[in-house]
């Protein structure tokens, strides 16, 4: 896409910190093609902040390198840092200035902007987070939401070739998520790559084309989404009032943790056709009152990834 | 959409950095536009219009404070009023006002959690310092400047101005007392400065912007306190505060510029001193704010 090469956004090996003796994040190995919406899941504590301060140059690595839009970190941030938004940790603003005050403040700080076109891209962005008719009040006075939008604004402020944002929806009633999560993905349509931190699963499904999972602070896992539906073992679900036949069927086909339930059975679908399943099945008298292959959520993947459940990591 | 729609996602173009003093003008309007400073602003010119109206109504025996004693010689030149009003500020107001200030610098930033959204922006970390610093120093000229302008103009309403006798007993004309009054802000100003490098450092300690004010106007009423035991005679030198009130040899004839010329050299040591150590506590810190 660019000169600079890379054709991952994000790039990392090995990265590490430690603070102290505890290590919050254990030399993971980012990949975030361009383009992609990027879900980087995990409960919180999992790391994903730290991970994100560490990319953003924020706190220096423990160990391990890192690139962003091709240039290395950090020593590249004063190239590459202005052609990424970035939402860290929820917003924060100076309570007295006005949301567009606070987003002027910020304009003025960067020696990339062109101060002639500032009130139009501060406008655009206030608009575009749906935050123009609130521009002039003071950021005290704004609502969590409200907040939220603006440091979204922030991010959008200039043209970005990358969005680096953490819990993007907190605070969000339903339909700010709603909105935010439809802003993302248009920013992703027209070009963008987002690296989108959150720990709510539906997020990901709604949204995101590849996902990365923390888990007490490893990277465990980080595919295309699809890809990891489609490594997911689906299971068959055999609706009948003779399960144990049913089972015993399942298992004579070669199916793997074949289980009993009340009125069904289950199993690994593995290697085999469903319609052969429900032929089998049929052949040697079972009577079939339901037959379905599941797909598992993402939830069930993720605990078969952490063995745990989508609770908060120690 | 609209005619505001500008381009979100960049083409990939490597952005152009320019020199420009935007940041510089962002940092003087948070300064100066906040309530809290405003106030502050107004108690520093409170006090040559207090010490003014006090001499006008009643017409005390010269009293004696730490530095040179402008108030007998009030009533005679308004413009005593602006020296006055320096002398007694300098013992808290003016060193609490930079203190508040520099306080500020990093830890304000830090406490409101803006550090890390200046950082990401980006904002070089030494250039945050420079002009933050730079902010500080306009601060310390401008805080003097006005607490001399409210004097003149509140002594000038109500004793009149006009050529003024010096410490060294020749009379100079006003032009050129104005031209030693400025000198004189100048010269607090400078010492002030100093303070507010300290200050910075301090700042850059802490997420807690109080906690620094409060450190730093320790710091200098303890050099104060050093300042007045005769027993550190040995130790006075190398205290700020020691040299502040050495302004008064701009108000000789000839002026005596080995005081002055010291007070400076202290100053531009302690600038020195830490704004490396804000620069080197700063650089590399890890900003978890």
């Amino acid at each position: 896409m660019t000169a600079s090469g890379s054709d991952h956004a994000v790039e990392s090996s090995g990265l590490t910190k430690r603070f102290g003796r505890q290590v919050a994040v254990d030399a993971i190995d980012l990949a975030v093609p361009r383009g992609s919406v990027y879900g980087f899941l995990g409960p919180n504590g999992s790391g994903k902040t730290t991970t994100i301060r560490m990319l953003l140059g924020l706190i220096r690595p423990t160990a391990g390198r890192h690139q962003l839009l091709g240039s290395p970190m950090p020593g590249g941030a004063a190239l590459v840092l202005p052609r990424v938004g970035a939402l860290v940790e929820g917003p924060a603003f100076h309570p007295y200035l006005s949301g567009r005050d606070n987003l002027r403040r910020l304009d003025a700080v960067d020696r990339t902007a062109n101060p002639a076109t500032t009130d139009v891209r501060v406008a655009a962005a206030l608009e575009r987070v749906g935050l123009l008719a609130a521009a002039g009040k003071r950021y005290r006075a704004y609502s969590l939401g409200m907040r939220q939008r603006l440091a979204l604004a922030a991010a959008l402020l200039s043209p970005r070739e990358l969005l680096v944002l953490d819990e993007p929806t907190n605070g969000l009633d339903p339909q700010g998520t709603r909105e935010v999560r439809a802003l993302i993905t248009a920013v992703a349509a027209e070009g963008a790559t987002v690296l989108l931190s959150t720990h709510l699963l539906s997020e990901v499904e709604q949204i995101c084309s590849h996902v990365g999972v923390m888990h007490r602070g490893r990277l465990v896992a980080q595919k295309p989404l699809a890809q990891l539906r489609a490594d997911a073992a689906p299971r068959v679900r055999v609706d009948t009032d003779r399960p144990t036949d049913a089972a015993r069927v399942l298992r004579e086909l070669g199916l793997a943790e074949v289980s009993v339930a009340d009125r069904a059975a289950f199993g690994l679908l593995g290697p085999q056709a469903p319609e052969k399943v429900v032929a089998a099945l049929v052949y040697d008298g079972v009577p079939v009152r339901g037959f379905g292959v599941v797909a598992p959520d993402l939830e069930e993947l993720f605990v078969s990834l952490t063995g745990e459940g989508f609770d908060v990591s120690g | 959409m609209s005619a505001v729609d500008a381009p979100m996602v960049a083409a990939g173009a490597r952005p152009a950095r320019r020199a420009s003093t935007r940041f510089l003008r962002s940092e003087l309007r948070l300064i100066f536009g906040r309530r809290r400073n405003q106030a502050g602003m107004l108690v520093l010119a409170a006090v040559p219009i207090i010490i003014a109206v006090a001499m006008k109504v009643s017409n005390p025996p010269a009293g004696q404070s730490g530095g040179p004693d402008f108030f007998s010689q009030i009533t005679s030149n308004g413009l005593f009023v602006a020296l006055a009003a320096l002398t007694v500020e300098l013992g808290l107001f003016l060193p609490l006002a930079v203190a508040a200030i520099s306080g500020d610098t990093i830890a304000g930033e830090a406490n409101l959690g803006t550090l890390r959204y200046l950082l990401a922006v980006p904002v070089n970390r030494t250039r945050m310092l420079a002009v933050k610093y730079a902010a500080v120093v306009i601060f310390a000229f401008a805080a003097t400047a006005w607490v001399a302008l409210v004097g003149v103009l509140i002594g000038a309403a109500l004793f009149g101005l006009g050529p003024a006798t010096l410490l060294s007993g020749t009379q100079i004309g006003l032009g050129a007392a104005l031209v030693r009054l400025a000198a004189i802000c100048a010269y607090l100003a400078v010492g002030l400065a100093a303070l507010g490098a300290i200050g910075m450092f301090v700042s850059t300690l802490t997420e807690q912007p109080i906690g620094a004010t409060i450190a730093i106007v320790i710091v200098n009423v303890a050099s104060f306190i050093l300042d007045s035991i005769p027993q550190l005679d040995w130790l006075h030198p190398y205290l700020l505060a020691h040299w502040w009130l050495v302004f008064g040899d701009l108000l000789r004839q000839p002026v005596a510029l080995d005081g002055i010329r010291q007070g400076l050299l202290c100053a531009a040591a302690y600038v020195v001193i830490f704004w490396t150590a804000a620069w080197a506590r700063f650089g590399n810190r890890d900003v978890t704010s």
